[in-house]
């Protein structure tokens, strides 16, 4: 019954970058469950290989210990029946398509049918509140806006998981609470199963299940808080003191994570 | 936008006005020695404003003036029966109908080498270096070989001309798509992976489209490549027609006038060449959303 929700699940990964001076310890005996509908943030300071996980469960590294099953396959198997939609810190669309030939692009590479794909484009630019803009080449969007079709790319093959590295980063404190607010809403809606890179405290603590904090040197988990706050979430609850007690907690975790330096 | 238009209407005819100045002192100049001597021969009295005269008038100048090119240009084109031998239409045609054919080998053969160095490392290390020496071999030196070579097997007319101006023009277009077929981001191919794309997707998908820019640059330089080597094509073999048979000839009888109408024509094909280049890039990035 457990195993069937299973979406991750990591044992003992360990990801080793051999360079030209001395080999990098990217992730270090990584043990992380991850079920279905959960919405898992990983945090910590740069270099604590948040995004070397993600890859990892993504396939676009392989690790040189341990192991990891994605929907109970290997993330290669997960990837080649892709099982999950990626969004990437920027949002590399490609500058010769338009927003809708962007969204497409995965259909086509999936050979889904013609009239299918401008089906699909139309509903995931609507999840993301940008119907009419399907003839906008990238250029002539806003980084805000070109973030969310990004996001939207993600979409339109129904993949269960969706994998997000820092897909806010990027962008100002204004946008990024107006995409966070906009993003929590389409998690609600799609209940999706979501693992998400960030190294704000207030973006993980705003749209996370379950937060997992790491340290660098050797990238480490060093704590997994689950969250205390309902499941249904408004900006406003920021003020609130169960999220001020969950900032502070994150806060305590990351800074734990440092005292090993 | 007028403002600008009359701008640049002034400083190329600026240009225009400062070169033919140039050119007339450098022919009064360059032409005086033969004069004077021609002059002292035959005792005649002379002062500068007749040796200006002559200078802008001689039959087998060593520097033409301008308006003497104009007059043989428009004689050898506009006086002439298109297929005639002295219209330079129709040298025009034959140099340009190498040069075409030259280029469209060359560029699928450039194309096809990007293609292979940059999916199979093998190649990536054997062929380039190859290519790089192949340019090194100075076309003048290999073009008399080609021809004799081709023409002992039988292949005579437009293909030997094709294929020195293929030599030519594929090393740009090969090195300029090895850069454009890699220049998509990391990023970007790390997208292609996570959709389990074929090498075929991405190629076509993403390498390709990312490659034009890069294309039409080396386009641009190798279609005035493929004329130049249309035209030393034509120079060894002693060929009766084209542009370099223009040339030929008349170094060997002297005519300076001819020589120089040769190249003025060659010139303004390659500058049109170029231009109809640029016009087909502009369509192509409307296309793709460049931002013009």
């Amino acid at each position: 019954m457990e195993e069937s929700t299973r979406v991750v699940e990591s044992c003992k990964v360990d990801l080793v970058f051999e360079t030209a001076d001395s080999p990098v310890h990217a992730l270090s005996k990584i043990d992380l469950d991850i079920n279905k509908g959960d919405f898992v943030s990983l945090i910590g300071p740069s270099g604590c290989g948040k995004t070397s996980l993600i890859r990892v469960i993504a396939d676009l590294e392989k690790p040189t210990g341990g192991e990891i099953k994605v929907n109970g396959f290997s993330p290669e198997e997960a990837r080649l029946k892709r099982a999950y939609g990626y969004v990437f810190q920027s949002p590399a669309l490609y500058s010769w398509r338009t927003v809708e030939g962007n969204l497409k692009l995965p259909l086509e590479i999936m050979g889904i049918e013609k009239a299918e794909q401008s089906k699909r484009a139309a509903e995931a630019l609507k999840m993301v509140d940008l119907t009419g803009f399907e003839k906008k080449f990238p250029w002539q969007l806003s980084g805000g806006m070109q973030q969310r079709v990004s996001i939207a790319r993600a979409l339109t093959f129904y993949p269960d998981l969706l994998l997000m590295d820092e897909p806010f980063g990027a962008l100002d404190e204004i946008v990024r609470d107006q995409l966070n607010e906009h993003f929590h809403k389409l998690w609600e809606q799609t209940q999706k199963t979501v693992v998400f890179v960030t190294h704000s405290i207030p973006e993980a603590a705003y749209l996370s299940t379950k937060i997992v904090i790491m340290s660098p040197r050797p990238g480490k988990i060093i704590d997994v808080i689950d969250s205390p706050l309902p499941k249904k979430r408004t900006l406003d609850m920021r003020e609130t003191p169960e999220f001020l007690d969950l900032s502070h907690r994150i806060r305590e975790g990351l800074r734990a994570g440092h005292s090993y330096d | 936008m007028n403002w600008l238009r009359t701008s640049s209407f002034v400083s190329i005819s600026t240009v225009l006005a400062f070169t033919a100045v140039i050119w007339y002192a450098a022919a009064v100049y360059l032409n005086s020695a033969v004069l004077i001597d021609k002059y002292e021969r035959h005792k005649v009295e002379w002062d500068f404003s007749k040796l200006v005269d002559d200078s802008w008038s001689m039959d087998r100048p060593i520097m033409p003036a301008p308006h003497q090119i104009i007059f043989d240009l428009n004689k050898s084109i506009f006086k002439q029966k298109i297929s005639s031998k002295r219209s330079l239409i129709y040298h025009g045609w034959v140099t340009i109908s190498s040069t075409m054919v030259g280029f469209a080998m060359g560029g699928i053969l450039g194309i096809l080498l990007a293609v292979g160095i940059v999916h199979v490392p093998t190649l990536n290390k054997s062929v380039l270096p190859w290519i790089i020496a192949s340019q090194t071999i100075p076309i003048l030196a290999i073009a008399p070989m080609i021809i004799v070579g081709l023409g002992a097997i039988g292949v005579t007319g437009l293909l030997p001309k094709a294929i020195i101006s293929a030599y030519l023009c594929f090393f740009p277009i090969a090195i300029g798509m090895v850069k454009g077929l890699r220049s998509p981001d990391p990023i970007h191919l790390d997208l292609m992976k996570t959709y389990n794309a074929s090498k075929s997707q991405n190629f076509w998908k993403l390498r390709w489209p990312a490659s034009t820019p890069f294309l039409f640059a080396s386009f641009k330089v190798s279609i005035a490549i493929s004329l130049v080597g249309a035209i030393v094509g034509e120079l060894p073999a002693g060929a009766r027609a084209g542009l370099g048979a223009r040339l030929l000839t008349g170094s060997y009888y002297g005519q300076t006038i001819q020589i120089w109408s040769a190249l003025i024509v060659a010139s303004v094909l390659a500058a049109t060449l170029v231009f109809l280049m640029t016009l087909l890039e502009k369509g192509v990035q409307k296309r793709m959303g460049v931002r013009l």
